[in-house]
């Protein structure tokens, strides 16, 4: 039988892991995001539309 | 359309760790998509700036692994009977149907939303409509009422090119639709050959592929009858300002190993003969696209035989 210390010790790295990807994940969206309307932006100014 | 989840009992394993979230993205089949949606965008020819041309490539991909999450979460009781997928982290008991349903739906939204703002329209509805079919249409419906599953359901995996094209230049010509009927035609000899080999796992599972349903015979001759309408399907972009000379020698040579490949299994009722069809395809599928992702890369005329 597994020791439930050790079994709590596995939980808690995985969710720790998970936590991490999901917070890496968010932050590359949020740069993406910002990056991208820095790039229209840039294109808007060089050929404004009105 | 709800999966039968009372007949298999789904364990509880190891804790979920973040690669098997990843694994839920099916990563090898996100990596095909990549390729093709890149071709489709470098062929469009337009003008595009680079961080848009990676923004839209990554949110075919991603859209790709959604779709794959939502597969791995309806279609958990049937892969847990499977030798080819009980390992995967839903039917293993590793990620709970609900998160990989969620992470479906998450990635969905974020893919197809970022694909509208950042890209353009077209791109973003075909992006919706290509996560739809392969979801929607092959997984819930599909996959488990007829043989001609993959053939329909083919379209899904067929549509990157076009969402790469349409990312560049906000249209779908016809060059853009040949390389889908490409990869649309190429899907079923190619997985009809894996079937062959795996029918039994499909059988138990209840899937009604094509050598379950209608025999292997009959698989065989449909292979055989699809690669012959592929080949020439193939040869075409030679003759549409697509294809330059070494995509014509590629399409020539390699539909030649196609149909040779596709008569032997066609002749010698082998299993090996299958593997070795499922192998070439593969093969043959990647030197056309990288022939003319290379071709436009490099600048190489196309051969535009029609004038």
């Amino acid at each position: 039988m597994s020791d439930p210390k050790d079994e709590g010790e596995a939980f808690r790295k995985a969710r720790s892991g998970r936590n991490y990807a999901i917070m890496l994940g968010l932050l590359a969206f949020v740069a993406l995001v910002f990056i991208v309307t820095i790039v229209h932006l840039k294109g808007n100014v060089a050929a404004p539309s009105f | 359309m709800t999966p039968d989840m009372t007949t298999v009992e789904i364990p509880i394993a190891a804790p979920a760790r973040w690669q098997d979230y990843v694994a839920l993205l099916k990563p090898r089949v996100m990596s095909l998509v990549i390729f093709t949606a890149l071709t489709g965008l470098v062929c469009a020819g337009g003008s595009m700036n680079p961080v848009l041309a990676a923004t839209a490539i990554l949110c075919i991909a991603v859209g790709a692994g959604a779709s794959a999450s939502l597969n791995m979460w309806f279609d958990a009781d049937i892969d847990a009977k499977m030798r080819r997928t009980r390992n995967r982290p839903v039917p293993s008991g590793r990620v709970q149907g609900a998160d990989a349903l969620a992470l479906g739906i998450v990635l969905s939204l974020f893919s197809v939303a970022l694909m509208a703002l950042a890209v353009n329209l077209v791109a973003a509805g075909l992006l919706a409509f290509t996560i739809f079919f392969y979801a929607v249409v092959y997984t819930m419906w599909l996959k488990r009422a007829t043989p001609q599953n993959i053939v329909i359901g083919g379209l899904a995996g067929a549509l990157p090119p076009v969402v790469g094209w349409a990312a560049v230049s906000g249209t779908t010509p016809l060059n853009a639709w040949l390389m889908v009927a490409i990869i649309f035609f190429w899907t079923p000899p190619h997985f009809w050959a894996l079937s062959l080999t795996t029918h039994d796992d499909y059988e138990r599972a209840g899937v009604p592929m094509l050598p379950v349903a209608k025999g292997e015979p009959a698989t065989r001759l449909q292979i055989l009858l699809y690669s012959l309408f592929l080949v020439p399907l193939a040869l075409t972009p030679a003759f549409t300002s697509l294809g330059g000379p070494v995509y014509l020698a590629i399409a020539a040579l390699g539909g030649a190993g196609f149909i040779g490949l596709a008569v032997r299994l066609f002749v010698s009722k082998d299993r090996a003969d299958a593997k070795r069809l499922f192998a070439f395809s593969i093969l043959y599928l990647f030197a056309l696209f990288a022939a003319l992702l290379g071709e436009h890369l490099v600048g190489l005329k196309p051969l535009a035989l029609l004038g």
